[in-house]
């Protein structure tokens, strides 16, 4: 099961958080600083994945922008790595080339694509035409 | 795809995102946070109704600052309010909110729950998907409650739309993992294991988390769902690239679907219908032989999302353990990944290998890696690499290559980074001790690890060695030469002080023969680094002193000399200074053969499991080494036993260190190395017990720090929750007059209570003690407040570890700060498997309002006038009651000032009453207490009187008080 899905960039801010248990605010800040920093100590000749506390860190840099996932025993590192990659080309697709600032300014609409890759930690869903259908509708809503 | 401009045209919040992107400090930021804040506050406030761009607005805003780490505790309303919204975009805004920001015991779940059953009800499939959405993400046990019935039908209607079906499917899974008890089996069940073979590969998708989950839980039912998911995944493997359309990722066919079928599989032994596991060993072989097929594409995309298959084909293969020729296949396209470029495969190839190890059929196959594993623990960069490399060495060893292994580790070991020496050196000794055919090169491997890594290794390798070299005469003598000459060596670990100290009290006569190692030379190694040794040390050399007084009747007088000295006989350290006295006494007037009876050597220990092996276990979890013990059983060499706690002499002269009194109460580190140990012999007793530091702890003698005589525990018993609660009403009269004690106990489980107050605030200690040898699984013990409680007690807990071993105590603190004064009990609801059962145990926890009191002294006069102030009849309580116990002055005077309040004295005109008086702290208000008790001996009866400010405090004060007596 995925624990939870963060963008951080190299500065330490989070740029998107999705918890799929529930942890304390505090905890959360902490938890953000100390995964961040872990990854960041790492160089490219490390493997993508670390074991953190009793659960592991899949992560994967993209420019600045790391995307780091918890999960349990029960997933699948390779696949849970290159599901990452997927999330990142669905928004690409979406934005068409995105950046840093595209996740920050449409918070809600990286949350809406997540959701539905994403739910209740588990992956539900690759396919990206069907990923961004919700988003669509909603586009088309909001220029009539 | 439209393109997407950046901000989209809100913005406001582009401004705020600027602002705070432009903050130069974390105090500006927090600023124009606030000032942020304070504006949506307003706004929400305002009598102007909101448009739905403005609140969808304010709700992104409120998303980032709760992703800059400030939590947000305004705008629940607001959201909740978007949900019964017609329109789409606010809709979505709301239950975004309320998914991301919402925790499932927020209070606000019951509105929530209205919308979302308004929303299922719709029929309108994007309405239903974020109402679905929001239950998965949610998911509280009160959500559990409204939708559990509804949802399966949701799941299994044929008319359901796809995406819906894929929601509900994660829904359910939900409701399911948070309340089991909620989500009944029925006719969906099978319908469920059908949608394996839905069209539509989404569903597919999330249907096989669904199942995985549910078949983990319940086998039996869910069984039909292998021959389907294995039709399922043939059809997948089969497929040419293009057949999938979007699912196909890089050329490769849905490889997260194929993901989760292979671990759905894992639920399952190998299937017993011959088609279906043909079936099923072809496709496994299809996904072998598509790794050494050239690549579709050269992209990594491509390969990673094949590797991934891969890898989880080749856990299934052995999972099933059961083809020899697919476990040597997978071994062998393991070995290609160790040597890949890619690290992320290197990392998985040595994981996956472990495993491998284990199995009968595949252990010769992994065997042939070894060099280029020891390669990788010479090379790799990344320490987890490493880490991976030594646990597979650890797996592979046998006796055909452990002389290697161990010597490729111990030299490891000089250059390993600290985080995982530890680890390497109980691996070392393991193997070492387990592989010994020749036991000098046994005793050479620990002097080693010693040298090399003495911080890292524990009491249990030191004691290990010990026991083996006295299990075993034909090791002795090479032992103690071998001990004595690494003494030699100017600065030598303190562990090979005592390990040498231990050997030569022992045997230090096989070699006192030679000129060079004679007794007095012997004597004087030792004593020239007793100085430079911690206590525990220094009494374990003591007591090799008085063994050779024994041994070496000779240097009797210089070793009386020693310890009569005034550095020994007055030594501050209690222990040292009682051994020093008793040992110089001993050996002054005991004959040569009392002596000879009470030194006699060490008698071998009984063998069982090493106390080592116990110790990696415990680092590492029961699961991953247990499994390599069992199945390399046979290949273990047959001296390994263990020790049971042996009759030692030497502890007859040597009274229990008062420290050891301290274990049980878990405030230090209640470990073996907590108490220092009686006597060197005892000191090896307390440790080779092997699950000793668990079991002193729930030992009755170590719990005197809250044993409470006039428990009656023993009625508690009980699993019924109903019953449990009744008992608990008793106990928490119990726990009135004081803070420590028993608070359950049954077959399985002591709960046991330490706690502290102090004016509005208090600390609790639970312990809680398993009283089996078998592990508690999923250990999850939660606190209960009514809602009314809730708000007048505040309690603050983190979550233990979900699983308890045998015989061990977990802690948990609880801090406690009233509010406002409290009538009820919060609740202490207890869940855990055992075996394979399901306890539920729920007990009241004693936090009563006068646990807050601080006594008052005041003088005669004062309290009268005090006592008329209060005269409203409101402010005053009274019961008379039948005396419950005898009515002994004494013990109503302690029970008073338990109950928290000052006794006060000489202040009632007539002896026979008692007074009290006290302040009830708590963060809204200071209440003063006053109360008077008078017994009627005649009658056996009392009256007591509370007076207090406020009526329901003088109500609770005088209910609590008067079950007291």
């Amino acid at each position: 099961m995925i624990k939870f899905f963060l963008m951080v960039n190299k500065q330490g801010q989070t740029r998107l958080s999705r918890y799929y248990e529930h942890v304390e605010i505090n905890k959360r800040t902490l938890l953000e600083a100390d995964v961040i920093k872990t990854c960041l100590s790492r160089s490219k000749e490390q493997c993508s994945f670390i074991e953190y506390k009793d659960f592991k860190l899949i992560y994967r840099q993209y420019a600045a922008l790391f995307i780091v996932v918890g999960i349990n025993e029960t997933e699948n590192e390779m696949a849970v790595y290159e599901f990452i990659h997927n999330f990142v080309e669905v928004l690409d697709m979406y934005f068409s080339r995105v950046s840093e600032l595209d996740i920050m300014f449409n918070l809600d609409k990286v949350h809406i694509i997540l959701d539905e890759m994403v739910l209740n930690g588990c992956i539900v869903e690759t396919n990206k035409a069907r990923i961004l259908a919700p988003l669509l509708i909603l586009d088309k809503m909001a220029e009539s | 795809m439209p393109a997407v401009s950046k901000g989209d045209g809100m913005r406001g919040l582009a401004v705020f995102i600027s602002d705070i992107r432009n903050c130069k400090s974390k105090e500006a930021e927090i600023k124009r946070i606030n000032k942020e804040l304070a504006n949506i506050r307003s706004k929400f406030k305002g009598d102007k109704a909101l448009d739905g761009y403005s609140k969808k607005k304010y709700v992104c805003k409120l998303l980032f600052i709760f992703l800059l780490g400030h939590d947000i505790d305004f705008g629940h309303m607001e959201a909740v309010n978007l949900l019964s919204s017609n329109r789409y975009t606010e809709k979505q805004i709301g239950y975004l909110f309320i998914s991301v920001l919402v925790n499932s015991n927020s209070e606000l779940i019951r509105l929530i729950n209205n919308a979302i059953k308004n929303d299922l009800a719709s029929r309108n499939p994007t309405f239903m998907g974020l109402a679905l959405h929001c239950i998965a993400n949610v998911g509280s046990r009160e959500m559990a409650e409204a939708f559990a019935g509804e949802i399966p039908k949701i799941l299994v209607a044929g008319d359901t739309m796809d995406s819906v079906k894929q929601s509900a499917a994660l829904c359910l899974l939900r409701l399911y993992r948070t309340s089991p008890d909620l989500v009944p089996m029925g006719d969906w069940t099978s319908r469920v294991v059908h949608l394996l073979n839905d069209q539509h590969l989404g569903v597919v998708t999330a249907a096989t988390s669904l199942i995985t989950t549910l078949a983990q839980k319940n086998p039996e039912e869910f069984k039909t769902s292998v021959s389907l998911a294995v039709s399922r995944l043939s059809r997948i493997v089969t497929s040419a690239s293009t057949d999938l359309q979007d699912y196909t990722y890089y050329f490769v066919p849905a490889p997260w679907l194929s993901v989760k079928l292979l671990r759905l599989l894992q639920c399952y032994p190998p299937p017993e219908d011959p088609a279906v596991r043909g079936r099923l060993t072809e496709c496994l072989e299809t996904i072998l032989n598509k790794a050494q097929e050239p690549p579709k594409s050269k992209k990594v995309q491509h390969s990673n999302a094949k590797n991934a298959v891969l890898f989880e084909a080749i856990s299934l293969i052995i999972h099933h353990d059961s083809e020899p020729n697919l476990l040597v296949r997978a071994c062998n396209q393991l070995g290609q990944f160790l040597q890949h470029r890619e690290t992320n495969l290197r990392y998985l190839a040595l994981e996956s290998m472990c495993t491998l190890a284990s199995s009968e059929f595949s252990h010769e196959a992994v065997k042939t890696h070894i060099e280029t594993v020891i390669n990788a623990l010479k090379t790799e960069r990344d320490v987890s690499v490493r880490q991976r490399a030594v646990d597979l060495l650890y797996a592979m060893c046998d006796r055909s290559n452990a002389q290697q292994i161990v010597a490729e580790m111990l030299n490891y070991l000089e250059t390993a980074d600290y985080s995982i020496r530890e680890e390497i050196v109980l691996k070392v000794a393991i193997l070492a001790e387990k592989y010994a055919v020749d036991y000098t090169w046994y005793v050479d491997t620990i002097l080693n690890l010693i040298r090399i890594a003495g911080d890292y290794v524990s009491e249990e390798v030191w004691y290990r060695v010990i026991q083996i070299v006295i299990n075993r005469d034909d090791v002795q003598g090479y032992a103690a030469k071998t001990v004595f000459e690494a003494l030699q060596a100017p600065a030598c670990h303190e562990n090979l002080v005592k390990v040498g100290g231990y050997i030569l009290g022992e045997f230090g006569n096989l070699i006192a023969g030679d000129p060079r190692s004679s007794p007095l030379i012997q004597f004087n190694l030792l004593h020239s680094k007793f100085h430079l040794c911690s206590v525990p040390t220094r009494a374990l050399l003591l007591s090799t002193y008085i063994k050779f007084v024994n041994l070496f009747p000779e240097i009797k007088t210089t070793i009386q000399d020693v310890l009569r000295s005034d550095s020994q006989l007055k030594n501050a350290d209690v222990e040292l200074q009682q051994r020093a006295v008793e040992y110089l006494r001993l050996s002054t007037i005991a004959s040569t053969d009392i002596l000879a009876t009470v030194l006699e050597e060490m008698p071998p220990f009984p063998e069982r499991e090493s106390s080592i092996l116990a110790k990696l276990k415990k680092k590492k979890g029961p699961s991953t080494v247990t499994d390599l013990e069992e199945t390399k059983k046979e290949r273990s060499a047959d001296m390994n036993g263990g020790a049971e706690p042996a009759p030692v002499n030497a502890s007859t002269v040597s009274t229990p260190s008062p420290s050891a009194d301290l274990l049980g109460l878990g405030t230090g580190p209640p470990t073996n190395a907590a108490s220092p140990p009686a006597s060197s012999g005892s000191l090896l007793v307390d440790v080779f017990s092997e699950p000793a530091s668990a079991v002193t702890q729930l030992a009755p003698g170590s719990q005197e720090n809250f044993a409470s005589p006039d428990l009656a525990s023993s009625e508690l018993v009980s699993e019924e929750p109903a019953e449990t609660a009744r008992g608990a009403d008793e106990l928490t009269h119990k726990f009135v007059c004081k803070n420590n004690g028993v608070l359950f106990e049954n077959q399985l489980l002591q709960i046991g209570l330490k706690s502290e107050f102090r004016q509005n605030l208090g600390r609790m200690f639970i312990f809680y003690g398993n009283k089996t040898s078998t592990q508690f699984l999923t250990f999850t013990p939660t606190l209960i407040c009514s809602d009314d409680l809730q708000s007048n007690l505040n309690l603050q807990t983190k979550p233990v570890d979900p699983t308890v071993d045998g015989g061990a105590q977990v802690q948990q603190v609880v801090n406690i700060e009233c509010i406002s004064d409290f009538t009820e009990a919060p609740v202490l609801n207890i869940q855990f498997r055992y075996g394979g059962t399901f306890q539920n145990v729920s007990v009241k926890l004693p936090i009563t309002l006068n646990k807050f009191f601080q006594p008052t002294e005041m003088a005669s006069q004062d309290f009268f006038q005090r006592w008329k102030q209060l005269s409203n009849p409101q402010q005053e309580v009274q019961n008379i009651f039948k005396a419950k116990h005898p009515m002994d002055p004494e013990i109503t005077k302690a029970k008073i000032i338990g109950f928290g309040s000052a006794l006060l004295e000489e202040v009632d005109p007539n002896p026979a009453n008692f007074v009290g008086a006290g302040i009830i702290h708590t963060r809204t208000a200071q209440i003063g207490c006053l109360l008077r008790l008078e017994p009627n001996l005649q009658a056996q009866m009392y009256r007591l009187t509370l007076r207090t400010s406020k009526e329901t405090v003088s109500q609770r004060l005088c209910d609590l008080l008067s079950e007291q007596f």
